[in-house]
């Protein structure tokens, strides 16, 4: 036995993608979504996550923890792939290198998105819906927000599309096409809710 | 031009194992219905490249020269395949050639693969039949299955799939999609399916399944059509529940 470390590290990655940073970026664009609505709607919706019993053990063992482990895990997988589109130009490998890609957009996006907005609230900024006017006022800001809204649900979507072979759900190659279609419909309807959350704070 | 016409080659060598590659052009005259190993076996009967300049042979290996045996493979324009069935016909000119890089390069286009076959005996992919006596024969295989086990039995073990592989790299030990189909194989036989857990285990170790990334690059690119994704899956299924079985045992075993 040479060890099968590499198996449990690379199954928990694929495992924390989905469960349960997949489903926190569900919740957490659906309670965006309260922006459409209107400020008083966004800040009533905010003051309920806000004022969740548990929040700071829920938001480590199910927020930072999965999402560090997925993102630096995810990072040497990234690097050790030798990409080769150019060669082989077929649907599956673009989606394998834009997975890549869009993963370390994601983590850049992220990383800048919790400093300035979960850090800034502990530092004292009020978590509300100016908070955000104010972030997404700067056109730059704005676009910055929109792509890295946009990879992070492609990066989700997709992500879930590999779950499942990874894990053996989807074996035939009809199921693997029926869940290409699945996974697009999830991206566009995620990026529309998502797209439409940061128009409403502008 | 005269009336002869005449095939370009743009051929990727190298002198040892360890020495820089550089390209070298040949011209050979056309023949119907040659492939690419026709036109290396015409090179080598004159060994004199585009320059006028005499050169050596070029070195490639070769065997069943009906694409069973894999052994001719390397990069023509781009793409792994085999040089027996790389018709100069079906070819867009000048044709490249390269050796797969994926494995340590002999010299010119002849390449090691024998991290494969390593590969191959790390995850048992093989039936145990051998007793101290007599074991008798085993149990029988629905002809059905039998007709489906032999399109997995097609591997040739030519290393095309490593080489489209991005996961197969100096950077990863990812032994290669090719075992997924081995294991599933040798998992499906009757006889085989009594070592089916240790196979599994041993593919579990470090380099194995779960190196691959899901570019399915192997199963467009694999020359016998064999559904290499199909066994990924399977295998990755295969995986979760002998791994839940691992931690959390099973009397069923």
């Amino acid at each position: 036995m040479t060890g099968s470390r590499e198996f449990f590290y690379r199954r928990l990655h694929s495992l924390l993608g989905v469960i349960p940073v997949g489903l926190f970026l569900i919740v957490h664009l659906t309670v965006n979504h309260f922006a459409t609505a209107g400020e008083g709607s966004f800040n009533k919706a905010v003051g309920f996550m806000e004022h969740l019993p548990f929040l700071h053990f829920l938001e480590i063992v199910l927020i930072f923890l999965p999402l560090l482990y997925h993102a630096i895990y995810g990072l040497y997988i990234a690097f050790i792939a030798k990409n080769n589109v150019k060669q082989f130009g077929y649907f599956r490998n673009w989606m394998f290198l834009i997975q890549r890609v869009t993963g370390v957009i994601t983590l850049i996006f992220v990383a800048w998105h919790v400093w300035e907005t979960r850090i800034a609230y502990a530092l004292g900024t009020p978590l509300d819906f100016h908070m955000m006017e104010n972030i997404l006022s700067s056109p730059f800001m704005f676009w910055f927000y929109i792509i890295g809204v946009i990879c992070t649900i492609f990066h989700f979507s997709n992500g879930l599309w590999s779950f499942c072979v990874s894990w053996g759900l989807t074996v035939s190659p009809r199921s693997q096409v029926i869940t290409t279609y699945v996974t697009i419909v999830i991206f566009v309807l995620l990026s529309i809710i998502g797209v439409q959350a940061l128009v409403a704070f502008v | 031009m005269s009336s002869s016409k005449m095939v370009k080659f743009i051929i990727s060598r190298q002198d040892n194992p360890n020495s820089a590659p550089y390209q070298e052009e040949f011209e050979v005259l056309y023949k119907p219905n040659m492939n690419v190993i026709s036109a290396l076996m015409e090179i080598r009967r004159n060994p004199v490249n585009t320059k006028e300049q005499n050169t050596t042979p070029i070195t490639w290996d070769m065997n069943c020269l009906e694409e069973v045996c894999g052994a001719c493979s390397m990069v023509i324009n781009g793409k792994p395949r085999q040089a027996c069935t790389a018709l100069v016909d079906q070819l867009e000119q000048p044709i490249r050639l390269e050796p797969m890089r994926t494995f340590p390069v002999v010299r010119d286009l002849q390449v090691d693969r024998s991290k494969m076959f390593d590969s191959l005996k790390k995850v048992k992919a093989w039936i145990p039949i051998d007793g101290t006596y007599d074991l008798g024969s085993g149990p029988r295989m629905p002809e059905k299955k039998r007709q489906w086990a032999y399109e997995l039995s097609k591997c040739m073990t030519c290393g095309v799939c490593l080489e489209a592989c991005p996961n197969v790299n100096s950077k990863s030990n990812f032994m290669g999609p090719f075992v997924f189909n081995q294991v599933r194989l040798f998992n499906a036989h009757p006889t085989g399916a009594m070592n089916k857990a240790e196979r599994l285990n041993a593919f579990m170790e470090d380099g194995g399944l779960q190196g691959c990334g899901n570019s399915q690059n192997c199963v467009q690119s694999c020359p016998k059509g064999i559904p290499i994704t199909t066994s990924i899956a399977a295998v990755n299924r295969d995986a979760s529940i002998q791994a839940f079985r691992n931690f959390f045992g099973s009397d069923n075993d």
